[in-house]
């Protein structure tokens, strides 16, 4: 049998078909609010980025430092033993410059999203964050950066407690 | 394994659009009802129904796939949705080969469906709920971000030129204008007009990357002596395979795959493949972005690490080359309706292998195929093999 028959040929919708107000659309405002318990690990690093510091947990036995942090090791697959602090700075594995938003309206200046390895956790242990006070022409992986926090008290226990890394 | 032979028997799908009239319900009857006129089966004779979709957020519907399945002949049926994101489409065909090779069912149909249309203004919208909630949700994600991130480390590692992946992209929209059910089929299109085409994030560009796709694909299998009753040319599924790495993505190499290998390599023991590069003849890895191709193509064990731009460049995976890659034109040609994509590349080779692929037919008598899918939050990889 020959493919041609075996593909249905569908109708398709144009966008003009939206502009001229022909798609039917209904909204539906979610009500859903989600009351979410950190856990104990994120609860621990949330709360300790709201002190300025960042921390991880290591496991002794794959001799890992894991950040974010958590309570058991999915390598060992046992608990891990203790928290260990680590630095501020570290060095970016890699980048994008984004154009984007989510919604998908352009940016004129790009957002810089990075994965970056922070000293003191292990090598290739990465965490996402976002670039800021720099030329997004001269990022590059391997560059070196540092944490700019918020003034003490406005944070408040988030990731953007860190409003960003900056080049050092 | 003590496991049956199970066959492919049956395939058909609906055209891939942007924006379909068709709800998710009727876009499953026409694949479905397509499926079985192939083999000459009716819903009567199915014993099991398989469903793939992937996130229910793109319809705004929870527990989309019960939803739609009446239009997947499902009622009144064993029935089950397998969810691995956008491995979901390699993933339904191997839980329908498990229901069949274990004795519990003669015949299964799969059917894939994905409306991601219905998501305003964009069905990102959908996708940033897969972030981790307090680590990553809060820095306000792109979903292209992880993409890109991964891109650009991938570039990095091997020294690669975003000319040569545009080749994937260039390769795959040249190869859907043979297909006729493809949305971005293009005869003519060059690697310059992707460089050209506008930056989201870069190093993702739009040509790079396969657009919002509404489709449905499914697929009949059945035991071996089933099988050999239907037809004379069934298409044995060889060997499957799945795998999932740590969701702390960014705490994974992202320069190279790990689970597509891990996956790879149960479903090549599965199917006797010792040496993937010369026992398999095409091959139709999940290439939502051009990259992923030649990451992909690498984590199947078919070129070395770094090794498939070049490859490419060398016209290996033409469909005339010494190993058609996608020759169906695969996401970035003939579009990506997220499930419905990983299960047409199923069909695919089901065609290829049948030698009823019409102008997208790859020359020489291709024996073994093998699909590939890749999904949830950039960690699981869906394997089939698949042989006459
Ligand atoms: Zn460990």
């Amino acid at each position: 049998m020959r493919m041609k028959h075996l593909v249905y040929p569908t109708q398709g919708l144009h966008e003009d078909d939206f502009k001229q107000g022909k798609v039917l659309t209904e909204t539906w405002h979610v009500k859903a609010e989600y009351a979410w318990d950190t856990g104990v690990a994120i609860g621990r690093y949330l709360a300790e980025l709201k002190n300025g510091r960042l921390v991880g947990r290591k496991c002794l036995k794959c001799n890992r430092v894991l950040v974010p942090p958590r309570m058991f090791c999915e390598l060992c697959f046992r608990p891990t033993d203790e928290w260990a602090p680590v630095q501020d700075t570290g060095t970016i594995k890699t980048f994008s410059l984004c154009y984007v938003r989510w919604d998908m309206v352009r940016l004129k200046e790009p957002e810089i999203p990075i994965v970056l390895d922070l000293d003191g956790a292990s090598r290739g242990i990465g965490i996402m964050h976002k670039l800021g006070e720099a030329d997004p022409k001269s990022v590059r992986i391997g560059m070196r950066v540092q944490a700019v926090w918020k003034p003490a008290d406005e944070r408040e226990g988030s990731i953007n407690d860190i409003r960003y890394f900056k080049p050092i | 394994m003590g496991m049956r032979r199970v066959a492919v028997v049956g395939a058909g799908m609906t055209r891939f659009v942007r924006r379909s009239l068709e709800t998710g319900r009727e876009l499953c009857w026409e694949a479905a009802s397509k499926a079985l006129e192939s083999c000459e089966l009716t819903i009567d004779q199915i014993d099991a129904v398989v469903a793939g979709t992937a996130p229910d957020a793109f319809d705004g519907v929870h527990m989309k796939s019960e939803w739609f399945s009446d239009g997947a002949g499902a009622w009144g049926k064993p029935f089950m949705r397998g969810y691995v994101g956008g491995g979901t489409g390699v993933f339904a065909p191997a839980q329908g080969w498990y229901h069949v090779a274990s004795g519990l069912f003669d015949t299964c149909l799969v059917v894939c469906e994905e409306k991601m249309s219905p998501t305003q203004p964009h069905p990102q919208a959908a996708f940033n709920s897969i972030f981790d909630n307090f680590t990553e949700r809060a820095l306000g994600p792109n979903l292209l971000w992880i993409f890109a991130l991964e891109m650009n480390a991938y570039m990095t590692r091997y020294g690669i030129k975003k000319e040569d992946i545009a080749q994937v992209a260039v390769k795959n929209k040249r190869n859907a204008a043979d297909h006729p059910a493809s949305l971005l089929g293009d005869r003519n299109i060059t690697v310059q007009d992707i460089l050209n085409s506008e930056v989201m994030a870069w190093p993702v560009q739009r040509l790079d990357v396969s657009p919002i796709t509404d489709g449905a694909v499914a697929v009949v299998l059945a035991a071996e002596p089933v099988a050999r009753r239907l037809t004379n040319k069934p298409v044995w599924v060889e060997g499957v395979g799945w795998a999932l790495d740590t969701s702390y993505w960014t705490n994974r190499d992202l320069a190279y795959p790990t689970y597509v290998e891990e996956a790879a390599r149960m479903a090549y023991k599965m199917a006797g493949i010792t040496e993937p590069r010369k026992q398999i003849n095409i091959a139709e890895p999940y290439d939502p972005f051009d990259y992923k191709e030649l990451h992909h193509l690498e984590g199947l064990m078919l070129f070395p690490k770094g090794g498939a731009p070049q490859a490419t460049s060398d016209g290996i995976t033409q469909r005339t080359g010494d190993l058609p890659v996608c020759p169906s034109g695969g996401l970035l040609g003939v579009g990506n309706p997220i499930a419905a994509a990983g299960l047409m590349k199923i069909a695919e080779l089901f065609w290829q292998l049948r030698g009823e692929a019409g102008a997208r037919q790859v020359p020489g008598d291709p024996r073994r195929g093998v699909a590939q899918a890749w999904g949830d939050l950039m960690q699981v990889g869906t394997v089939v093999v698949m042989g006459k």
